[in-house]
């Protein structure tokens, strides 16, 4: 798994909230256009690694690398510092996120939640931005909600236009930090299928911290087993899910699957 | 010469000392002026409340549009009709009284505000419990609405003591020697408004300060579930 | 009782009182965001000295402010060789004004702080910076929760411009207090003047309630 070719790599990354150490020295590689699936207990460190990912929070020691460049550090002549602002303003635009809340701005219209950041981040004029809106829009099934506000719309659709205002930046990298776990029941699926077809149609990389263990199944390259800030096992999902190796992973997916060995 | 005491203009240091407790003089004034306006406004204020909530339209709503109208009219125009009008119809006041009369009256529109707040907090379902259990409405308000309004009502209503403090200094237009008033004839006699009205400012500073810390104070020192009763 | 005499001076007060109350709730709102945004400013000495301007306009009373940048200002200027003499309408709307700004800076600032955290790093993700932040997000979302108390100050600021009558400017308390003088009616002439501001209240609700409804229209399409 260490080879040079990751597009994320996380080298001995430690990461403490007061007393508490939430990551431990974490060793992790994403492949370019590789599906993770990232499960675990809840205060495993599986979100934080995406926020961490997405500069929302920082580290306190280790190195972290997005394709090639690092991440909360910068080079300035030729020594390693802790990356400014304006470095991570750089890096940011490689990685895209969807929050578990969905977080639309709701103030905004769909269609400006959407077009404001690549005008106004990455500097498209007003007809680029809105078509490449309603391309995004079209790809997750919305075209025709964009002049409503998020009151508006269902959980499901929010969410979903949540993932278009994402990918309307066009990263290389999505991270979806448990996208449905906020649904109600009868709305995830149409989440699921949206990036599901995002996983089938594009090369991005992506990872995905969910509790939906079917799902996971399905799309990922590989499943990473998180508990107590440490990858305890991880490998494809025909292995991971029906032959864990180890005794932590059996009993946490004891509680998820029912059937055994469910193809 | 003020209060029996003059002031040495020899030099601004000095002239300072020296006016310093003619000033204290004036804040003195200052604080009566509160505490007896903060005392009809309680009184004042509650009366509104009650007559708020009855349940005749014809008794709550000429007091609900009084109240919006104490609310909505300058206290210095409170003050000078008060002041004018009243000796008309044989009611002669002091100045003092009359003073301490529109701060009570204008800030009796915002307490009585304050009590139905207080009062409407104490979650219904609470009522309905005691009612279902029988308690006689009289014991309900005082045991189980009341101590439970209370620590609500007072961080409040500590809050208007402290505007009324600094609304006194408008008494000054009809001769309260309140400390503005008393900095502002000095400040006549000697041409020095500055210093005057600049120790004023830090007076009122401290002032505030001192009685803010007392009503946070109080806040930090009520129970929020409510006064326990044993 | 011949109050139709007395509303033609009245009523020429009542354009002066308007006129300060419009500039002085202008200026008020420009120093409660500049004041309210520079609180929250990471630049420590810049939102150290907003708190210290702030606590200073809510410690005192404006009838001090007011007085003090009339009468003691230009004692200072003259210290300072500066000629600081304000003129009545200026002294008025800016006492005013900075009064009503210190209370509504802490508005701004408390509805600034209520946009939850989400929706800054929800933005963040997008890669907008902090000052694009503040004014595309948040400030947009804290608006709407600013209207109800900006409503009752502005009022407040209504009230607050009899004050000025004490350092001479003509505004209706003014001339009502002519009136009186002149004729010794003080029931009518009060009762009159009581009336007149109670309308201009009226009017000055009314109107930002409208404001209230024009800002807030994205909150109203929630759907149940």
């Amino acid at each position: 798994m260490n080879d040079n070719n990751a597009i994320i790599r996380f080298e001995k990354v430690v990461k403490r909230f007061g007393d508490t150490t939430v990551l431990d020295g974490l060793d992790f590689d994403v492949h370019a256009g590789e599906k993770v699936a990232i499960i675990g207990p809840s205060g495993s460190g599986k979100s934080t690694v995406l926020r961490i990912l997405m500069t929302l929070e920082g580290i306190d020691s280790g190195m972290i690398h997005v394709a090639g460049k690092p991440l909360w550090h910068q080079y300035r002549n030729d020594q390693l510092v802790p990356a400014g602002e304006a470095h991570l303003r750089e890096m940011r635009k490689e990685m895209g996120m969807v929050f578990q809340q969905f977080n639309l701005f709701p103030h905004m219209t769909v269609r400006r939640n959407i077009t404001e950041a690549p005008m106004h981040v990455l500097g498209l004029s007003r007809k680029q931005a809105r078509e490449r809106a309603h391309e995004y829009l079209e790809l997750v099934g919305l075209a025709d909600q964009a002049d409503k506000f998020p009151s508006q719309l269902s959980g499901g659709q929010q969410q979903r236009v949540a993932i278009a205002r994402a990918l309307a930046m066009h990263p290389n990298i999505m991270l979806f930090d448990e996208p449905t776990s906020a649904l109600d029941p009868e709305l995830v699926g149409e989440v699921l299928n949206v990036i599901q077809r995002l996983s089938e149609e594009h090369d991005l990389t992506m990872l995905l911290v969910t509790h939906e263990m079917q799902f996971a199944r399905e799309i990922s390259d590989r499943v990473c087993f998180f508990d107590q800030g440490r990858i305890v096992e991880q490998a494809p999902p025909e292995e991971l899910f029906s032959e864990p190796r180890e005794e932590r992973t059996r009993e946490f997916l004891k509680g998820f699957l029912k059937a055994s060995s469910a193809a | 010469m003020l209060f029996g005491i003059s002031w040495d203009t020899s030099s601004n240091g000095a002239f300072a000392v020296s006016i310093l407790p003619i000033l204290l003089r004036g804040l003195l004034v200052t604080i009566e002026a509160s505490i007896v306006g903060f005392v009809i406004a309680l009184t004042l204020g509650l009366a509104l409340a009650s007559l708020k909530s009855n349940r005749r339209r014809a008794v709550s709503w000429p007091a609900r549009l009084l109240t919006e109208f104490i609310r909505d009219t300058p206290l210095l125009v409170q003050l000078f009709f008060l002041y004018y009008v009243l000796p008309d119809y044989g009611v002669v006041l002091p100045a003092f009284l009359t003073g301490a009369l529109a701060l009570g009256i204008q800030y009796s529109a915002y307490t009585s505000e304050v009590y139905r707040a207080g009062l409407e907090s104490v979650l219904r379902g609470q009522i309905e419990a005691a009612r279902a259990l029988d308690l006689p409405p009289g014991r309900i308000f005082r045991v189980i609405v009341l101590p439970q309004a209370v620590p609500r009502i007072i961080p409040a209503l500590g809050n208007y003591l402290v505007s009324i403090m600094k609304d006194v200094p408008v008494l000054s237009v009809v001769s309260v020697l309140e400390m503005l008033s008393v900095a502002k004839i000095i400040g006549d006699r000697t041409f020095n408004y500055l210093i005057p009205l600049s120790m004023v400012g830090g007076l009122y500073l401290v002032l505030t300060i001192v009685a803010s810390a007392g009503a946070r104070y109080l806040d930090i020192r009520l129970p929020k579930r409510g006064l326990p009763l044993r | 009782m011949d109050w139709l005499s007395y509303s033609e001076p009245l009523l020429e007060g009542a354009w002066i009182t308007a006129q300060i109350a419009v500039m002085s709730t202008l200026v008020g709102a420009v120093a409660s965001f500049a004041l309210g945004m520079g609180r929250l400013a990471r630049n420590r000495a810049l939102s150290m000295f907003c708190i210290a301007v702030i606590e200073l306009f809510r410690g005192t009373s404006l009838l001090v402010q007011l007085f003090w940048l009339y009468f003691a200002l230009p004692v200072f200027g003259q210290i300072l060789g500066l000629d600081l003499r304000l003129p009545p309408v200026m002294a008025g709307v800016l006492a005013l004004g900075l009064n009503i700004g210190a209370y509504g800076a802490e508005v701004v600032r408390g509805a600034i702080q209520a946009v939850p955290r989400s929706q800054h790093e929800a933005a963040k993700a997008l890669d907008f910076t902090p000052r694009q932040i503040m004014w595309r997000i948040a400030l947009p979302q804290a608006i709407p929760e600013m209207m109800p108390s900006f409503s009752n100050l502005a009022v407040q600021n209504l009230k607050d411009t009899a004050l000025v009558s004490l350092i001479g400017l003509g505004d209706m308390a003014f001339r009502a207090e002519q009136i009186r003088n002149f004729t010794q009616d003080s029931t009518t002439v009060y009762t009159l003047l009581l009336f007149m501001y109670f309308g201009m209240a009226l009017v000055l609700m009314a109107l930002m309630k409208t404001m209230e409804r024009a800002v807030g229209r994205w909150r109203a399409t929630a759907r149940i």
